[in-house]
């Protein structure tokens, strides 16, 4: 067994070794892979925060990958067409600068999980997964009906948004960006679970009738988690769809609120680098085993057996063992 | 005469057909053990349920602290001061004794909207907790996994988070429950000592356990006080005997 502390520090240093040696050797499509897991990262660090402290099983966590995808799209189509997005009460200009871009998606994820949250959360189990995976269809079927954004199409966007003082376009700077980006959302996540806040909804998904007895709300807790959840995976979804420069209605995919539960189940489900770990795994066997076959979800079926099976606690559990009590 | 510090005034619950609970007055005085017995099925944990604020009373009044607080959630109901233990363990299983105690002081004395801080680095919650662990004899374990604890110790653990509320009265229901013999007596000990604090309204199995503790018992039968007194006066009742303690007791 390796310390859980050196599975993550070994991840930290393939998330700067790879692309570094990608880099060196001229290999930008290593460093867009590595882009893409970094991404896929952030939105299950996200949703571990809901499922892994919380116990909120959502397969609707597309719908914030999505609006952070379509928030990008959205700004990024009417800055290039230099259409005004809306004329009426004020005027909106499109923008391609990502700062706001983030800003806009944080935002409408917020909103978009307090109101999906409030109206799931009055129900548990297997009838929460159902309820936040119609949420996830109905966003789903609104953006291929969205003519106006490309419907079924999508919406291309020609040149990557930009950044102040990076040249975003150069796969390193790109990555460089999301991997910061990646560090401030672990860092705030492992925060998060130590916290006042983290310890409180621990015990929410564990003994909700204690925390009631405490005099704490169980619900309200989980809302705020669901929130934070939201926002943080709808902002990968604006990295998604700039690393892209496209964003369709698949990212509001149910398939893609599936992917994003196989990063956290395949890292480990409610540790720190589970989704890290997952995502990176999941990409390299993305492009691996789609190379050799066009059937290679069997072999990420298989895998995902195993790990369930025989690796409680993902593959950071079968190499480190159990969670560290921490004190 | 003291005010009761909790009281129930008239309460009924059915459920269909079932009458859990028919017209149920009982109170808790200061500095007192009132215990409830009766029979499986007798009505206990309904009767529980609403003085908690779990369940709805059909008819009749709770009051805690002289205010009507029939209407009132669970939640309203721990912080305007009921401390509460429950009869199957409702602990945070995988999280140590510690943050168990933790959640408790939380809710008793800070707010749960931080998101930076480490709690454990809290000195006041910190304080609160370990005072609670220390008073129930579970410091030394502090930093084990509850689901590592024995059944006894868990039932401690339950009364040191009921403790960081620093209630003004206390439910408890069934807390020697899976105790062996000296842990049930080091709790009566406790509880013993504890009446002074917050008031007890003890639910419990144990017969040595109460006719040692309670100044007060009621009993309880097919959702019926028939009897409230002292421990002689229930021992000496010829229908509590017939209903309950058995023709030998």
């Amino acid at each position: 067994m390796i310390r859980e502390t050196y599975v993550n520090a070994l991840t930290l240093l393939a998330l700067v070794a790879i692309p570094a040696w990608a880099l060196y050797a001229d290999e930008p499509f290593t460093i867009t892979l590595m882009t893409r897991a970094a991404i896929f990262a952030i939105a299950a660090i996200g949703l571990n925060i809901a499922l892994g402290i919380g116990g909120l099983v959502s397969l609707g966590h597309a719908v914030f990958f999505g609006i952070g995808g379509y928030a990008m799209g959205i700004l990024a189509h009417h800055a290039q067409t230099y259409t005004p997005l809306a004329e009426w009460p004020f005027l909106i200009d499109g923008t391609k600068s990502m700062p706001i871009i983030w800003l806009v998606a944080i935002c409408l994820s917020a909103l978009a999980a307090l109101v999906i949250g409030a109206l799931s959360l009055r129900t548990t189990g297997v009838y929460f997964i159902m309820i936040t995976l119609a949420f996830g269809q109905m966003f789903f079927f609104f953006a291929i009906s969205w003519a106006e954004y490309g419907g079924e199409d999508g919406l291309s966007i020609y040149v990557r948004n930009g950044f102040p003082g990076l040249n975003t376009l150069a796969p390193i700077q790109f990555y460089g960006l999301c991997l910061a980006l990646l560090f401030v959302v672990l860092i705030f996540a492992w925060k998060l679970s130590k916290s006042p806040f983290g310890l409180a909804l621990n015990a929410a998904r564990q003994a909700p009738m204690r925390v009631e007895t405490v005099g704490l709300d169980p619900m309200r807790l989980k809302l705020i988690a669901f929130v934070i959840s939201g926002v943080i995976t709808g902002l990968a979804g604006a990295l998604f769809a700039d690393l892209n420069r496209f964003v369709s209605p698949t990212m509001f995919s149910w398939q893609l609120s599936g992917e994003i539960i196989i990063f956290i189940i395949l890292g480990g489900v409610g540790r720190l680098f589970g989704p890290v770990i997952g995502a990176l795994a999941f990409v390299a066997l993305e492009h691996w085993l789609g190379g050799l076959s066009d059937y290679w979800h069997i072999y990420l079926g298989l895998l995902l057996l195993v790990v369930v099976l025989f690796g409680r606690g993902g593959l950071i559990g079968m190499l480190s063992g159990r969670e560290a009590v921490h004190d | 005469m003291t005010d009761p510090v909790l009281q129930t005034k008239g309460i009924c619950k059915s459920f269909g057909a079932l009458r859990a609970s028919r017209d149920i007055s009982i109170d808790l005085l200061p500095g007192e053990i009132h215990a409830i017995i009766g029979p499986n099925g007798a009505g206990k944990s309904t009767l529980i349920g609403q003085i908690c604020g779990t369940l709805k009373p059909d008819a009749g009044s709770v009051e805690l602290l002289g205010q009507d607080v029939t209407h009132q959630t669970a939640r309203a109901r721990s912080r305007a001061g009921l401390g509460r233990t429950f009869q199957i363990s409702s602990l945070a299983m995988e999280d140590t004794v510690l943050q168990n105690a933790l959640l408790g002081a939380l809710g008793a004395n800070g707010n749960p909207w931080r998101f930076w801080k480490d709690v454990l680095k809290d000195e006041n919650l910190r304080a609160t907790a370990e005072e609670a662990l220390v008073r129930v004899g579970l410091e030394d374990h502090a930093r084990v996994r509850t689901a590592e604890l024995s059944h006894g110790q868990r039932r401690q653990l339950e009364v040191a988070v009921a403790l960081t509320l620093r209630p003004r009265a206390l439910v408890m229901d069934e807390p020697m429950a899976g105790m062996g013999s000296e842990g049930s007596k080091r709790l009566t000990g406790f509880l013993d000592e504890l009446r002074h604090e917050a008031p007890i309204l003890l639910v419990e199995h144990d017969m040595d356990a109460v006719f040692a503790l309670a100044d007060r018992i009621s009993v309880l039968v097919y959702g019926e006080v028939i009897a409230t007194g002292t421990v002689e006066e229930i021992r000496a009742d010829a229908a509590v005997r017939e209903a309950y303690l058995g023709e030998d007791a």
